[in-house]
């Protein structure tokens, strides 16, 4: 990954080096090349309109305006609330909140996903296994973005209004339906990070880039 | 209404006449509106009566003799043109990619993918928040980001999972690859916003977070905002429509669909990334050896023939062959067409400009001899990167690597009749 360290000007000179590389020439390569140099918007720019540093727009954000909206939880638990749930508490909650969707045996309906590896499941599902076999059991490589999504966007009907209690909850049933912890175990902030998916080493970063075949 | 030289043609067709743009709502309006006229005129009704059911203008002999319509607040399709996206769930539809020309998607036809509906955002009460590793944590209503300086720039928007798997004869373009469409885009480059705010050292992620029922966010290279990402709020030449993310979107140029987040409501930069259910469970791919591919961004090149295309008939003599190529990673070098099952290749006429990242309209005049005869296209991009056959590909990836980024190569076959069909071929 490219170092972001350096001064604010020439950042802001790159930008608008894309800004007339796509608006007025668009026979410039936009790949990258023109970043970093942009000779000819500086000379083409008075200097009685020097270009800002900053324009100095938008208002400082509250604590406020940034709690209400930092829902993300990170592999390493980072924005895990306080809370904790069981998977007993879970059993409810996914009865009355998730069963019309996903299934009393979790294996999913027309409605929702599979939440569970089929009983048939062929091991991890990668291009020579079907992607429906694919279930957070066999395929989630983090037990957190579990929590993350189902707080964020579940249930579909009313998304965002479980309680982190409940999320623990479900997240706690969730895992012990795929055999991932025990049906005892008390899901919490300290609890769900610590815990390894069985996916966890499955995924390798985009390798397709550097060649003229389909890989 | 068939027998009077004022109907739409679109009562005159028959069912052992395929007619291209005509579809079967237009038929069954135009079943209906029969149907309601003889009844009105059993009720003595005058006929004109029957125009009104129809709703569509009548169609003078002379249009030279009568005077037109007048001026109006916003216009609408002539009422014999009829293109509609192809619904496939309540959360996808398609481009009718064989029914248009050039590369500009009407706004109104490009395809959609949501994860959780279209949000009802009041532009007044817009707000971005930037925050995370930055010096100052901001944020941005509509108005200021629209303060900032703009570009437009004109590409496609694809979406990952755009290809139909082992469809019949009868696949139309728009349903083998609609999910994509093109446009042209006006915002404000995402740097500038970040610069506002000040990124500091470290920094190398950010995540880009929508305000949909799905919350729907995703995890993003700071390589990319400082390369060409967008802020985009305009549209061909228009606000964004609500589906393509009204106000605000974040618009990744090349890369697949769900990256360019819509209705964006956040941006938390990071050291890392954050491993959303979109970028973990969701968009990513099977490969072979036990192991998925992750963050696989750019859509690789792509071509599709949608002219002609089921249910088109064509003629002997002169025709054109043409369609779409694209690439996430650059511009188009070339369009190939073979007439031979892939043994040899003959290079289309490009449409210029030909754009980087943008669809590109390739053309190429042929004489069909009355012979069945398929016809494939092949894209090649300035990176040197080749559009794979299906064998290729499968041999690549393995025959389940599931719905993303598949690009084959695709194509058609003109019967003897010359009836154009999909070139099926099964995907094993």
């Amino acid at each position: 990954m490219r170092s972001v360290v350096r001064d604010r000007p020439v950042i802001l000179l790159a930008a608008l080096g894309v800004a007339f590389a796509t608006g007025c020439d668009q026979s410039v390569p936009n790949d990258g090349a023109t970043l970093g140099s942009a000779p000819a918007v500086v000379a083409a720019r008075p200097a009685s309109h020097p270009l800002p540093a900053r324009f100095g727009v938008g208002r400082a954000a509250t604590e406020g305006d940034i709690s209400v909206l930092d829902i993300d939880i990170m592999p390493d638990g980072n924005g895990l609330p306080r809370g904790r749930g069981t998977a007993v508490d879970g059993a409810t909650i996914y009865a009355s909140s998730c069963v019309a969707c996903h299934g009393a045996d979790l294996q999913g309906t027309l409605l929702g996903g599979r939440l569970v590896p089929a009983p048939d499941a062929l091991g991890f599902p990668d291009g020579d296994v079907p992607i429906s076999m694919k279930a957070i059991g066999n395929y989630w490589p983090y037990a957190t973005t579990v929590f993350d999504y189902v707080r964020r966007a579940m249930p579909l009907d009313r998304p965002g209004s479980l309680s982190d209690d409940d999320v623990y909850a479900i997240t706690a049933y969730l895992l012990w339906k795929n055999g991932i912890v025990d049906e005892t175990v008390v899901m919490s902030a300290e609890a769900l990070p610590a815990i390894q998916m069985p996916a966890w080493d499955r995924f390798i970063v985009d390798d397709r880039l550097g060649s003229d075949r389909v890989r | 209404m068939t027998d009077t030289p004022e109907a739409l043609p679109s009562t005159e067709s028959t069912a052992s006449e395929p007619v291209p743009h005509v579809t079967r709502r237009d038929l069954l309006a135009g079943a209906a509106a029969i149907a309601a006229a003889s009844a009105l005129r059993e009720l003595g009704a005058p006929d004109i009566a029957a125009q009104e059911v129809l709703s569509v203008p009548s169609v003078p002999s002379d249009p030279t003799k009568i005077p037109g319509a007048p001026a109006g607040d916003t216009g609408a399709r002539s009422a014999f043109e009829t293109p509609v996206r192809e619904h496939v769930s309540s959360s996808l539809s398609k481009t009718p990619l064989h029914e248009l020309e050039g590369t500009i998607t009407p706004a109104d036809l490009h395809y959609e993918r949501h994860h959780g509906g279209i949000p009802t955002i009041d532009p007044n009460r817009y707000e971005l928040l930037v925050h995370g590793l930055v010096e100052r944590p901001t944020v941005f209503s509509l108005q200021d980001l629209e303060r900032l300086p703009a570009v437009t720039r004109t590409c496609f928007l694809e979406c990952s999972g755009n290809m139909r798997r082992n469809g019949p004869e009868e696949t139309t373009a728009q349903s083998l690859c609609g999910l994509t469409s093109q446009s042209e885009w006006t915002g404000v480059p995402l740097a500038v916003v970040l610069d506002e705010a000040g990124v500091q050292a470290g920094a190398s992620w950010f995540l880009a977070e929508g305000m949909d029922a799905a919350v729907l966010s995703r995890s993003i290279p700071l390589e990319k905002a400082y390369d060409d990402a967008l802020l985009v709020y305009a549209q061909n030449g228009e606000a964004i429509r609500p589906a393509n993310g009204y106000p605000v979107r974040l618009f990744l140029p090349g890369w697949e669909g769900n990256t360019s987040v819509k209705w964006l409501r956040r941006l938390e930069l990071a050291d890392r990334p954050f491993m959303s259910r979109e970028e973990t469970s969701k968009y990513t791919e099977g490969i072979k050896g036990g192991k998925a591919r992750q963050f696989s961004f750019v859509m690789d090149a792509r071509s599709v023939i949608t002219h002609p295309n089921y249910p088109a008939h064509v003629e002997q003599g002169w025709n054109e062959v043409g369609g779409l190529a694209w690439s996430g990673r650059g511009r188009i070098a070339r369009a190939d067409l073979s007439f031979d099952e892939g043994e040899t290749w003959v290079s289309a006429e490009l449409q210029e400009p030909v754009l980087s990242k943008a669809h590109t309209r390739f053309r190429y005049l042929w004489r069909w001899d009355g012979a069945e005869t398929t016809v494939m296209s092949r894209a090649v991009d300035e990176t040197g990167y080749v559009q794979p056959s299906l064998r290729e590909f499968i041999d690549a990836r393995g025959p389940h690597s599931g719905p993303y980024h598949r690009n084959p190569i695709t194509g058609v076959r003109i019967r003897t009749d010359g009836q154009v069909v999909y070139r099926t071929e099964p995907w094993e």
